[in-house]
C-alpha cells in the first residue's frame, strides 16, 4: 500500500500566483514545481529566470503567468543576476523580498555554475532552486553533468549511453558553507511547502535541488511522472533531505557553527533501483551491470547519509 | 575643488558624485584602481552603495543588469579581456534598455599579454547597443561619468565611457572636482517608470516572437539616434553648471582647414600639438576630435569633413583584413557626398606605442605630399 500525504492545509487555501496558459508540457514537473514553490514563498517574490524550459513556460510576450515580477537573464547568470537584483532591492529598502534564481541543471550544474559558486562564497542573500529534469530538454534532451549513468540522451544515444555518474551538486553547494542547502521533489508537495516556507526566514545564500520530471526527456508517460518521480526517492536515488548550518546556542546567546543533516522522507518501503529504471524508456539501454553499480552507489551514498544525519534515520513522522 | 588626479581616480569621484547604489566589479589591469578606491569608499561609509565583488567581469554586468531592472543607479568598469568576456551581457544591458554606466579603460587584447593602451576592445563593442563616450582627459573622464548618467536615464541605454590605458588611467593631472550639490542639481535621483515591482508584477526580457522583436529592435535604434540630440542638451546644462564645454565631437582650428587630422583619446591631445605647428607654418591643418561614436554623429562628421580636402584618420585599433575601426566608418559616413574630401587612413601606437607630436607631424606632411593615400591603411611607425 502506498502511503497517502497530508497535504498542508495552506497548500489548498494560499493565493495562486501561477496563472492558467502556460506553454509546458503535458505531465511536466517544472510548471508543478513553480505552483508548489510559490505556495510555500508567497507574493513578496522575485522570480529570475535564465535560459531553461521556464523562459518557454511562462509564455510569449505580452503573456506572463506569473503574478510575480520575473526577470529572464542570461543563461550562465541566475545566481548574479539574483544577487543583483537583491543589491538593488536593499538599496530600495525591500529587504523582505525573496529574490530566487530558478534554473535548470544544465543552467546549475553546467554553464551557471561559475556564477553559482560566486553568489554562494559570498553568501548573497537569495533563493537558488535547480529544478533539475536531468538534461538540456528546452533544447530536446542532450546530455547534462546532471544526467545520470545509464541514461539515453540525443548526445548519449544508442550504443554511447552515459558512463559518468551524476555531479554531486548538493556536497558542491555544501562546500560552499551556504546557511541551508536541501533536496526536494514535485512527488513530495509537502515537503516542497514546507521547505520553501522556511527559506523565506533564512539570510544568506540558501540553496534547493529539486527533482522535476520530463516526460518527453524521461521517456515516459505524462500520466505517470509524479507516480515515477516519487520512485526515484524511495529507491533512495533522489533522497529528500536538508542540512543546515547554524544553530542557535543559547548558552553563549550566539549562533553557532552546527552541521545538521535532516532526512525529510524515509522511505516506507524498500524499492529496488532497477524498479526506478525499468519504469523509464531513458534507460533500457542499461545492462545489468550498470544498474548493479548504480545499486551499490545508491546504497552507499544513502548510508553516508544516514550516518551524517546523526546516525539514524528519521521517522516520517519526527 | 581642484585635486591631482589619475584617471581612474577621476572614475571613482565620478561614481561617489552621481549617488550610485550598486556596483559590481571584477579587477583587471589597469582598471583595479577604480575598484580599489571604490572598495574604500564604500567600505568608509562615503560612498551609500552596495559593491558586489564578483568573480568575473561576465557576472559583473549580469549583476548590474539585475540592480538597474530593480530600479537604482548602477556602475561597473572593466578594461580588455574583462569587456570581452562581458560581451554577451552587454548586448542584453542594452536590449534590456537599461540606464547602466560603464567605464572602460581601453587596454590591447591579447595574445600576447599586452596591457597597453588600443581601442580595440571598446570598438569590437560596437555592435552591442552601448552608447560609446571616447575621452582624452582625466578632467573629461570624471566629467563624462555625470553626464552619461544623465544620458543613458533619458535614453534608457546603458553608456561607455573609455580612456586609454596608464596614458589616463595612472597619469596625474589637475582636475576639478565638483560640488556634490551641484552634481545633485544637475542629476536628479534615478526613478524608473519600468523596474521591478511586488506591487505591480512584470516580466522582463521574456520570450518575443517574429511579430513583435522587429519593432522593438526599431525602437532601440531610433532611441540611440535620440542620444544625439539629447548629448548636445546634456552637455549645455552641464557647461551651464560647471563651466566645461562638450560635444557629440570637438573641433580644433577645423574653420578654413585643407587638413583635418581625426582622432580619438589621448592621441587627440599630440594631434593638437602637431596642428598647431602647421598653423605658425601657416598651413591650414585642423582636428576633429572624436567623443561620441555611438551612435554615429554622421550628420556631424559630414558637416565638419564634408568641405575640406584631405581627411587623416587616427586607428589606435586594428580590425585585421580591413584596417581601422575609425577610418572605416568615417568614410562610409562621407561616402554620399558629393566633393568627398581625400581619406588617409592610418593605424598608429597599437599595444600601447608611444604616437608623440612628431609622429603626427610625420603623418600629416604623408597626406600633404601625396595626392592620394600610398597604404590603405597606413601602419605608422612599423619596423622592418
Amino acid at each position: 500500500m502506498q502511503k497517502t500525504f497530508d497535504i498542508p492545509r495552506e497548500l489548498m487555501t494560499e493565493e495562486e500566483l501561477l496563472q492558467p496558459g502556460m506553454l509546458s508540457c503535458q505531465g511536466c514537473g517544472a510548471s508543478l514545481a513553480m505552483k508548489l514553490a510559490l505556495k510555500g514563498l508567497g507574493k513578496r517574490t522575485v522570480v529570475v529566470i535564465p535560459a531553461c524550459c521556464w523562459t518557454i513556460i511562462n509564455g510569449v510576450y505580452p503573456y506572463s503567468a506569473l503574478q510575480v515580477p520575473i526577470i529572464h537573464v542570461p543563461f550562465e547568470t541566475a545566481a548574479i543576476s539574483a544577487s543583483g537584483v537583491r543589491a538593488g532591492l536593499d538599496a530600495r529598502g525591500e529587504k523582505d523580498v525573496v529574490v530566487m534564481a530558478w534554473a535548470g541543471d544544465g543552467g546549475t550544474f553546467d554553464i551557471g555554475i561559475q556564477s553559482l559558486s560566486g553568489a554562494a562564497e559570498r553568501n548573497d542573500d537569495i533563493l537558488y532552486v535547480c529544478y533539475d529534469n536531468e538534461a538540456y530538454m528546452n533544447t530536446g534532451i542532450q546530455r547534462s553533468s546532471a544526467t545520470p549513468v545509464g541514461a539515453w540522451t540525443t548526445t548519449t544515444p544508442a550504443g554511447s549511453i552515459k558512463e559518468e555518474p551524476k555531479k554531486d551538486i548538493e556536497e558542491i553547494m555544501l562546500a560552499h558553507h551556504i546557511p541551508y542547502m536541501a533536496t526536494t521533489s514535485v512527488a513530495y508537495p509537502d515537503d516542497m511547502y514546507m521547505k520553501f516556507k522556511k527559506v523565506r526566514h533564512i539570510t544568506g545564500t540558501k540553496f534547493i535541488h529539486l527533482l522535476s520530471p520530463c516526460p518527453p526527456g524521461w521517456r515516459i508517460d505524462p500520466s505517470k511522472s509524479v507516480q515515477i518521480t516519487r520512485m526515484a526517492t524511495q529507491a533512495k536515488v533522489f533522497p529528500l533531505y536538508e542540512v543546515r548550518r547554524w544553530r542557535f546556542s543559547k548558552k553563549r546567546g550566539r549562533l553557532e557553527e552546527n552541521w545538521k543533516y535532516t532526512i525529510n522522507i524515509y522511505p516506507d518501503r524498500e524499492l529496488p533501483v532497477k524498479e526506478y529504471m525499468k519504469a523509464q524508456g531513458r534507460f533500457q539501454q542499461m545492462t545489468e551491470d550498470m544498474v548493479n553499480d548504480v545499486q551499490e552507489r545508491v546504497d552507499r551514498k544513502w548510508d553516508e547519509l544516514i550516518r551524517k544525519a546523526d546516525g539514524r534515520p528519521l521517522t516520517p513522522n519526527e | 575643488m581642484k585635486q591631482v588626479i589619475k584617471g581612474n581616480f577621476a572614475v571613482s569621484h565620478g561614481v561617489k558624485l552621481c549617488r550610485v547604489k550598486v556596483i559590481s566589479a571584477y579587477p583587471i589591469t589597469p582598471q583595479t584602481t577604480i575598484v580599489e578606491e571604490l572598495s574604500e569608499m564604500c567600505a568608509s561609509g562615503e560612498l551609500d552603495a552596495k559593491f558586489i565583488k564578483v568573480e568575473s567581469e561576465h557576472s559583473a554586468m549580469a549583476g548590474v543588469i539585475g540592480s538597474s531592472t530593480a530600479g537604482v543607479r548602477s556602475f561597473t568598469a572593466t578594461s580588455s579581456q574583462g569587456l570581452l568576456l562581458m560581451h554577451e551581457v552587454l548586448h542584453w544591458a542594452a536590449g534590456a534598455r537599461l540606464p547602466i554606466v560603464l567605464a572602460n579603460v581601453n587596454r590591447a587584447v591579447g595574445p600576447g599579454w599586452n596591457i597597453w593602451a588600443d581601442q580595440t576592445d571598446s570598438l569590437s563593442q560596437r555592435d552591442t547597443g552601448l552608447i560609446q563616450v571616447y575621452c582624452e582627459s582625466n578632467q573629461e573622464v570624471l566629467d563624462s561619468v555625470i553626464m552619461a548618467y544623465k544620458l543613458a536615464e533619458k535614453v534608457s541605454l546603458p553608456v561607455m565611457l573609455t580612456y586609454d590605458a596608464f596614458f589616463l588611467s595612472h597619469t596625474s593631472e589637475i582636475v576639478d572636482i565638483p560640488e556634490i550639490e551641484q552634481v545633485d542639481e544637475f542629476l536628479p535621483p534615478y526613478n524608473p517608470e519600468f523596474r521591478i515591482d511586488i506591487n505591480n508584477p512584470r516580466s522582463f526580457g521574456g520570450m518575443i516572437g517574429p511579430d513583435y522583436y522587429f519593432e522593438e529592435r526599431y525602437i532601440m535604434h531610433k532611441d540611440a539616434l535620440k542620444a544625439l540630440e539629447y548629448y548636445q542638451q546634456v552637455c549645455k546644462e552641464f557647461e551651464e553648471i560647471f563651466g566645461r564645454e562638450y560635444d557629440i565631437c570637438e573641433e580644433y582650428r577645423t574653420g578654413d582647414a585643407e587638413v583635418i587630422v581625426v582622432a580619438a583619446g589621448t592621441i587627440t591631445s599630440v594631434s593638437r600639438i602637431a596642428v598647431d605647428k602647421f598653423r605658425e607654418e601657416g598651413k591650414k591643418v585642423g582636428l576633429m576630435k572624436l567623443r561620441m561614436f555611438r551612435p554615429v554623429p554622421v550628420e556631424r562628421w559630414r558637416k565638419v569633413l564634408g568641405n575640406v580636402a584631405k581627411v587623416v584618420v587616427m586607428d589606435r585599433n586594428l580590425t585585421a583584413g580591413l584596417g581601422g575601426v575609425f577610418a572605416s566608418e568615417i568614410q562610409a559616413a562621407l561616402y554620399p557626398i558629393e566633393n568627398k574630401p581625400m581619406v588617409y587612413p592610418v593605424i598608429a601606437g597599437l599595444g600601447g606605442r608611444d604616437v608623440t607630436p612628431d609622429d603626427i607631424e610625420g603623418i600629416i606632411n604623408y597626406a600633404l605630399s601625396n595626392d592620394k593615400p600610398t597604404d590603405v591603411p597606413l601602419f605608422w611607425g612599423l619596423k622592418e
